[in-house]
């Protein structure tokens, strides 16, 4: 906050005349003794798409929230077109021409598309609905934007990218001033984003101020004018896009050099580990309409990464590896014992643990403490009439909170009260407790900052260093190269390719991946 | 039954073209299935008992049943919210015993109608503040709603008491005549309030935020809508139609007991359960709830008509209905998903 005013705009010599639209002065929101937000100041400017920077915890969506009338502000001034304004709710934000995007698509699925776009300020006749002018007004904002759906459809009809875009028509629908974005892409495809983007930039030059939050760096660079930069709650810059370097940023972001990523990569051993029998034996693994048949063999001491789009069949894959889903066809074999696995309990019987990647419907009890959360596998794997002594959770809680750097270091801390990153540190702790020798990572690291991610990933190297088996699965195929021995490529439902990973590239992934869809097409015709 | 018939017939080729190609969308096909459900039993009933096909029977199933229609209406509403209610039961007695009362210490029966409605009304809001703003489960609030209606409806009084005020007792009888059928006002009222619920919740603002709330409670906080106004609004409209549900039925039985209409409130929530609307909320239309109620009332005057089966036959096939309908349900939102 100091550095912007001390010297401000050093990188705005070119909007330098121009007005911000909205101007954050000094705010700062305190949940109980939690400081969110510490005298945070934001400009947002017309034309302009202003990426908000940090990692998980670091203020972005409280700073939103109290932009869009959600939380209310301790102390502080937002000021709209030079005039003050206070927000006590969603409606009074949007009615001074803010719009808002979530994470999660906040629409309601079992209403209309036109109706989602609309609803609280659909054309009225007489008072009634004007449900013909309704389809109108919406198909029309829908082709302005490019956007290809007929607006009488039911909304949960379409895949979550066309929700997202719809839910973004109808941001756009109000005449916005400012539309914020909070992690829009987290759900889509690269094709998906790149229609978002259009959609972002007609909208910029028409003058809509954009405020935009994404992990992907490359997003940022792409479509980013401007960004603001906040670390714990506090502000660390504001920075011209084109002029800082993606290092840079990082540096910003963390606080800390990259010695945890640097790390990692010396960490990851690149060991011949397909000696001796395998851990885990699949074979012919598969389930109707979920997953061909699949071979997979595991090894002591190695990290299988599964790389494949959304929807490959890597999500199953793992489901059925622990028994979530019961298989139809095939063998598994859990050190040379051949098993079904009829259900959960029975994989963790075998040692095998599985980390969902739907960590909020899958992994988090929110209302329970860390602690709790911790020690749910384990407990359930003892059965319920044979409780943990208490010295051993107190340690095995205080344990994994140093191990994975979990903050804030308090086990009584409610789960839903901590960030993505550290949630999901929790849930691998509440694997790891439970000693398994095969541990199913899927998306570990999705939507959480980049130095949760580090930890992390050089937490499941070492691992594996110690003898652990690991399948991990992740949308990033960077992450998943980096990290494993071997690689398995998925696609429409089943295994295509598998290879030792020796300096694969990204490149060489996606041509696997997009050589079998080459070669679909040939057989097609 | 001439009105109910639908306009066929069409002019141009391009309409029977759209008529020949029409699929109905997904969200109609709960209330299809009551429709033909409906349609099903009364042709079998028709089959087999010759006075069944008199249309008069359909008449007699809406004035028979108009109490439960309009207790529908009300429920209807508030489980498209993702709620329940289940004080209806109890408000219906005590506005029997309310209105029965009222009469007997010679109030005017318009005075005594606006007692009972705003009684209902005001039991309705009081649940509806409790569990929007103290955030009570809506199962917790109206079951104290009910155990609270029921016990006013002793402490009025814990004998019976008839009604026979000439304005009521005229209004219970006066039938209107449609060629040689008749139906009675109290059928009228019950379509009516049908038609206004049906309008308020497709072309209303209030009637779309009841939809939005049962899709995504935080959804529709998070677009602005007004969340608060319409979470209370469906327990003050589910306490009036109790209310109206309570006159509708001290007319049809005329005296005011503190043991009527026990346990209605599971008929309210089968009917509306078995014409198609979810009971997570979010789906559903009030006319499938009319067509829920009728197809109860037939199941009913077909047990009747047959004389040979015991009236226990009406729950069990209430009951076996209901969780076909439930099953089914679950069935349509899974392929969905």
């Amino acid at each position: 906050m100091t550095q912007m005013r001390t010297q401000p705009e050093t990188a705005t010599t070119a909007a330098a005349e121009a007005q911000p639209v909205i101007e954050m002065r000094d705010i700062s929101i305190t949940f109980g003794t939690v400081r969110a937000l510490d005298e945070v100041s934001v400009r947002l400017f017309p034309g302009e798409v202003h990426a908000l920077m940090g990692e998980n915890g670091a203020g972005k969506s409280t700073l939103i929230k109290a932009l869009t009338g959600v939380y209310t502000i301790d102390s502080g001034v937002i000021t709209i077109d030079g005039e003050q304004h206070e927000f006590h709710s969603p409606a009074a934000s949007q009615a001074a021409g803010i719009s808002t995007v979530y994470q999660e698509v906040n629409l309601v699925p079992n209403l209309t598309v036109a109706e989602n776009m609309l609803l609280g300020r659909e054309p009225r006749r007489f008072g009634s609905i004007n449900v013909r002018e309704m389809n109108r007004r919406a198909r029309r904002t829908l082709l302005h934007l490019g956007i290809d759906v007929d607006p009488r459809t039911v909304l949960d009809e379409h895949p979550i990218a066309v929700q997202q875009l719809v839910a973004i028509a109808r941001a756009v629908d109000v005449e916005a001033k400012v539309l914020i974005l909070d992690e829009p892409t987290s759900s889509l495809d690269a094709d998906e984003v790149e229609k978002l983007f259009t959609v972002m930039r007609r909208l910029r030059d028409e003058g809509v101020a954009i405020v935009f939050v994404s992990h992907f760096l490359d997003q940022i660079y792409e479509i980013a004018d401007r960004m603001t930069i906040l670390r714990n709650g506090r502000l660390v810059e504001e920075r011209m896009v084109a002029e800082t370097s993606q290092l840079e940023l990082v540096r910003l972001m963390i606080g800390r050099e990259l010695e945890t990523l640097d790390k990692l990569d010396r960490a990851a051993p690149r060991t011949e580990s397909e000696t001796g029998t395998p851990v885990l034996t699949a074979v012919g693994l598969g389930r109707k309409n979920t997953l061909e048949a699949t071979d997979l063999e595991l090894f002591e001491g190695e990290v299988v990464g599964i790389a494949g789009l959304l929807g490959s069949g890597r999500t199953e894959l793992a489901r059925l590896l622990f028994g979530a889903d019961t298989a139809d066809t095939g063998d598994l074999t859990v050190r040379s014992h051949k098993r079904r696995l009829r259900s959960p309990r029975h994989a963790i019987d075998r040692k095998i643990a599985f980390s969902s990647e739907d960590r909020k419907a899958e992994g988090v009890v929110g209302d329970l403490t860390v602690a709790d959360n911790m020690l749910l596998a384990l407990q359930a794997s003892r059965g319920w009439l044979r409780p943990i002594p208490q010295a051993t959770r107190t340690r095995l809680v205080k344990d994994y909170i140093e191990a994975l750097d979990i903050r804030p270091a308090d086990p009584t801390a409610l789960m839903r009260n901590l960030s993505g990153g550290n949630q999901q540190k929790v849930l691998l702790a509440r694997w790891l407790i439970t000693d398994p020798e095969v541990l199913i990572l899927d998306e570990p690291t999705r939507g959480i900052d980049i130095g949760a991610k580090a930890q992390i990933q050089a937490k499941v190297a070492e691992l594996a260093a110690k003898g652990m088996s690991v399948v991990f699965i992740s949308a990033e195929l960077e992450e998943v190269l980096r990290l494993s021995d071997r690689l398995v490529v998925m696609r429409d439902r089943r295994k295509i390719h598998e290879q030792t990973n020796d300096d694969v590239s990204v490149r060489d992934v996606l041509e696997i991946i997009a050589g079998e869809a080459r070669g679909e097409e040939r057989t097609d015709a | 039954m001439s009105a109910v018939t639908a306009p066929t017939g069409s002019s141009s080729a391009s309409t029977w073209d759209r008529v020949r190609t029409f699929r109905p969308p997904n969200r109609y096909l709960p209330i299809i299935a009551t429709a033909a459900l409906f349609i099903g039993l009364f042709g079998v009933g028709g089959m087999r008992y010759d006075g069944l096909t008199d249309p008069q029977v359909l008449l007699s199933l809406l004035i028979d049943n108009a109490f439960l229609i309009v207790l529908g209406v009300g429920m209807t509403f508030v489980i498209l919210t993702g709620g329940i209610d289940l004080s209806v039961g109890s408000v219906v007695a005590l506005s029997t015993m309310i209105a029965a009362k009222t009469l007997d210490m010679g109030w005017s029966p318009y005075l005594s109608i606006v007692a009972v409605l705003a009684t209902g009304t005001l039991l309705g809001l009081l649940m509806g503040l409790l569990i929007h703003y103290f955030d009570i489960q809506p199962f917790i609030a109206t079951l104290a709603g009910l155990f609270l209606a029921r016990g006013l409806t002793y402490l009025i009084s814990v004998e019976s008491i008839s009604i026979k005020d000439p304005t009521f007792t005229d209004l219970a009888f006066r039938t209107v005549w449609i060629g040689d059928y008749y139906i009675r006002w109290t059928a009228i009222i019950a379509l009516l309030t049908v038609a206004v619920a049906a309008y308020v919740l497709g072309r209303t603002r209030f009637g779309r935020t009841v939809y939005a709330i049962g899709g995504n409670e935080a959804s529709a906080m998070l677009m602005g809508l007004r969340v608060a106004f319409t979470k209370v609004g469906v327990y003050v409209i589910s306490g009036f139609c109790a209310a109206l549900a309570g006159l509708l039925f001290s007319l049809y039985i005329l005296s005011g007991n503190s043991l009527h209409a026990i346990g209605m409130e599971l008929d309210a929530i089968a009917a509306v359960v078995i014409g198609g609307t979810l009971l997570t909320g979010g789906r559903g239309y009030v006319v499938g709830s009319l067509l829920g109620v009728l197809v109860l009332g037939i199941i009913k005057t077909l047990i009747s008509f047959d004389g040979t089966l015991s009236s226990y036959w009406i729950r069990i096939i209430t009951g076996v209905l209901l969780l076909a309908f439930v099953v089914v349900q679950r069935f349509a939102t899974r392929r969905r998903a």
